[in-house]
């Protein structure tokens, strides 16, 4: 069983993802879809990856909820930066956030969220020192971002994911 | 002159929303990419584009197409999905690469305080 | 009769999707670096992308959706092909 589905919740999210592309419900591409889900899973195992650990609390649906949020206020700010005459007092910069997560997934997802959000750039993860680069836009104080990263997101990922 | 899809009067209001309000985010942020000052700046400016932009068209096409076909059109999702994971996976690698050129010229543009 | 602003209001979206394509083109072709380029390349993909999805809307047909998810593969691959250039092309320098 473990040989043939090394990750259990990857075969139905590719079935779902097949249906969904086809449009349609029919016993013949459910058939299909799982053929082509076998396959491609039979691919994945060949590059032997980290197995994946996801604890089902209620920081998916908080984060979710959180990061949509943020989105679109990011959003807002980032267009109101550009279509104001640009001000010389604004001043944007890198920032050094030291990260206690070491989870991939976590990190990968974190990535996810802070380029997801305008106005925050992931630039570059230094895996040996745990610390993480980010460019944001409009840097006002540097520790208050630091501290909105790790308490908003990384502590609710860490729950998910570690 | 101009061509449009039959709609019922509540699925044509909410997708003529939709579509321009999107249009408009996603001018807004290529606008960014010509007025912001340097390179990194620039760099936050077509994220409006591939967020809220993207969202609020594809939702307009999911609109539309349920209510053409009377059924439920979501495969719209699948390219919001796809772009959504693979925008920061070419970011990242981009402003590596700036990074990089960067560090090498000896430009070090780290505007730091 | 009442469809007359849908029809109108996607025209203008489709406008400004263009008048941004002409911004990331203003970019990509005066752009003072390499990066700068390949940043707004990616942003015209979107773009068109965008603009694409406008079309199928406009037309009410299906096979538009097949073109926009061709133009976001094309999209992410070339982008990433090319930032991957910026870095090893100039290591082999």
């Amino acid at each position: 069983m473990t040989r043939w589905l090394p990750h259990p919740l990857l075969l139905p999210a590719l079935v779902i993802l097949w249906l969904v592309l086809q449009e349609s419900l029919s016993l013949g591409h459910i058939v299909l879809g799982t053929a082509i889900a076998l396959f491609a899973l039979r691919g994945l195992a060949a590059l032997k990856p980290e197995k994946v650990w996801i604890r089902f609390t209620s920081a998916i649906p908080r984060l979710t909820v959180m990061v949509l949020g943020d989105v679109v206020r990011s959003n807002i700010a980032v267009g109101r930066i550009i279509l104001s005459r640009q001000n010389p007092r604004r001043r944007s910069g890198f920032i050094h956030v030291p990260l206690e997560m070491r989870s991939r997934y976590g990190l990968a997802v974190l990535g996810i969220i802070i380029t997801a959000t305008p106005g925050t750039l992931w630039m570059q993860y230094d895996s040996s020192r745990g610390e993480l680069l980010v460019h944001v836009l409009d840097l006002v104080d540097e520790d208050a971002w630091i501290r909105l990263l790790k308490d908003r997101y990384e502590r609710l990922l860490m729950e998910i994911f570690e | 002159m101009t061509q449009a899809p039959d709609l019922p009067l509540w699925a044509a209001l909410l997708v003529a929303f939709l579509v321009l309000f999107g249009a408009s985010v996603s001018l807004i942020g290529t606008v960014g990419l010509l007025r912001l000052k340097t390179f990194y700046e620039r760099m936050h400016a077509p994220t409006l584009g591939t967020t809220v932009g993207m969202a609020s068209i594809l939702l307009a096409s999911m609109i539309c197409f349920s209510a053409l076909q009377s059924r439920i059109v979501i495969h719209e999702i699948l390219i919001e999905l796809f772009v959504t994971l693979t925008t920061p996976v070419t970011l990242m690698l981009l402003s590596r690469a700036a990074l990089y050129r960067d560090r090498s010229e000896g430009r070090e543009r780290r505007d730091k305080p | 009769m009442s469809m007359a602003f849908l029809g109108w209001s996607i025209t203008i979206a489709q406008m400004l999707l263009g008048l941004a394509m002409l911004c990331a083109l203003w970019r990509l072709l005066g752009g003072p670096r390499a990066q700068d380029r390949v940043l707004s390349l990616d942003a015209l993909y979107v773009n068109a992308m965008l603009l694409l999805v406008t079309f199928g809307i406009q037309t009410g047909r299906t096979f538009y959706y097949e073109a926009t998810l061709i133009i976001a593969l094309l999209g992410f691959a070339s982008t990433v092909a090319l930032a991957k250039f910026l870095m090893r092309g100039e290591v082999i320098e």
